[in-house]
């Protein structure tokens, strides 16, 4: 008796009962991840909105026309895809105030909850008003809209190219404020109320206007 | 090294190779794919191949999703449903006019306080053109379901 409830359990398969379970996860799940561009639709106009819409003025607006040849015309110009990008941070940003390019309106931000002077290893806090302190008319936020127009016709290769780079404009003056702002890339910021600041003062604005067939 | 097996061979037959370690390894490769994967849902009739991006954004809560893959139906079902791109959602070809039947029934099967952060991901190959999409987009603004997510792989560079 004894000897017996000294024996070991025989764990020879559990080699195999693990392998089976190993094969059958491998079998039933997917490895990629989701990930992508992050869109918020408009929501479906009234009859009223759609007269509203037309008050934009012609400064703050980027239209940006994809054809069903896939070309692209930026307010009426013929660009290349990667001359994009440059068009759009300078649209965004309009350093020198243009005249044709979007007004600014002056906006206090605050960011909420601070807690470390970011760039520093010294736990300091914050000022709340460090927006405030550097700006104090508020930050200049652009009121400049992009406006993206497609024909039925045009490849959705060539929709995300173009999404993707007006991301990439907004991503990159995010990031040339954050790190003026906070000596650190938009992409490195850890607390969400500096990331939700920095949204405030670059609000992402990309319109996907009303389908229409815009021909050739 | 003739003298090593020889010796082997005088102590009694090859030594069997001890595999006591080996369930801990498996388990160990199991727990791993258990973590970093998830469950395969539909199964696609379609060939999708999405559009290259670099400026992604993760889609956080998986539960919270709701797919929509468009796409060439792959060989074996262009037969029945041609070599148009198609709209697929859940196991089924649909209509762009299914759509927002199927936004309310996934509506329906969420817990009611997550409804308002769902949405929707468009898997649509890079070859299919805007017109379906754009029927897509407004079937989706009809049926409220404004948060949309275009898949995208990573682009190297």
């Amino acid at each position: 008796m004894a000897r017996q409830s000294n024996q070991e359990i025989n764990a020879g398969s559990m080699a195999d009962i693990a392998f089976l379970l190993l094969i059958f996860f491998l079998v039933t799940t997917t490895m990629d991840t989701d990930a992508g561009l992050s869109r918020q639709l408009p929501p479906m106009p009234d009859e009223e909105q759609q007269k509203d819409d037309n008050k934009i003025k012609e400064r703050n607006l980027l239209i940006v026309l994809i054809n069903k040849q896939d070309r692209l015309l930026v307010n009426g110009e013929e660009l290349r895809v990667k001359q994009l990008r440059e068009r759009a941070i300078e649209f965004i940003e309009n350093t020198a105030n243009q005249e044709d390019l979007p007004e600014k309106k002056y906006e206090i931000i605050k960011i909420k909850n601070p807690k470390y002077y970011p760039g520093s290893d010294l736990p300091k806090k914050v000022p709340h008003n460090l927006f405030e302190q550097r700006f104090p008319e508020g930050y200049a936020v652009s009121k400049g809209v992009i406006s993206l127009q497609n024909d039925r016709g045009t490849s959705y290769k060539m929709y995300i190219e173009v999404q993707n780079e007006l991301v990439a404009a907004y991503s990159e003056v995010r990031d040339r404020l954050s790190k003026r702002m906070f000596q650190k890339p938009y992409e490195a910021l850890n607390e969400e109320d500096d990331v939700n600041a920095i949204r405030a003062a670059i609000p992402q604005r990309i319109s996907e206007a009303e389908p229409k067939n815009i021909g050739n | 090294m003739a003298s090593k097996f020889e010796r082997k061979g005088k102590s009694g037959g090859t030594p069997a190779i001890n595999t006591a370690s080996l369930p801990d390894i498996v388990f160990m490769l199991l727990f791993f794919f258990m973590v970093s994967t998830t469950m395969r849902e539909t199964e696609l009739k379609i060939h999708v191949t999405v559009p290259e991006a670099t400026e992604l954004t993760k889609l956080e809560k998986k539960s919270l999703v709701s797919y929509i893959y468009v796409g060439e139906p792959k060989a074996s079902y262009q037969k029945f449903y041609g070599s148009e791109p198609r709209i697929q959602l859940n196991d089924a070809f649909k209509q762009v006019n299914d759509i927002p039947d199927y936004i309310a029934a996934e509506r329906e099967a969420r817990d009611e306080n997550e409804r308002p952060f769902m949405t929707t991901s468009m898997k649509i190959d890079e070859h299919v053109k805007m017109g379906i999409v754009t029927d897509i987009k407004q079937e989706l603004r009809k049926a409220n379901a404004l948060k949309i997510n275009y898949s995208t792989r990573k682009k190297l560079q």
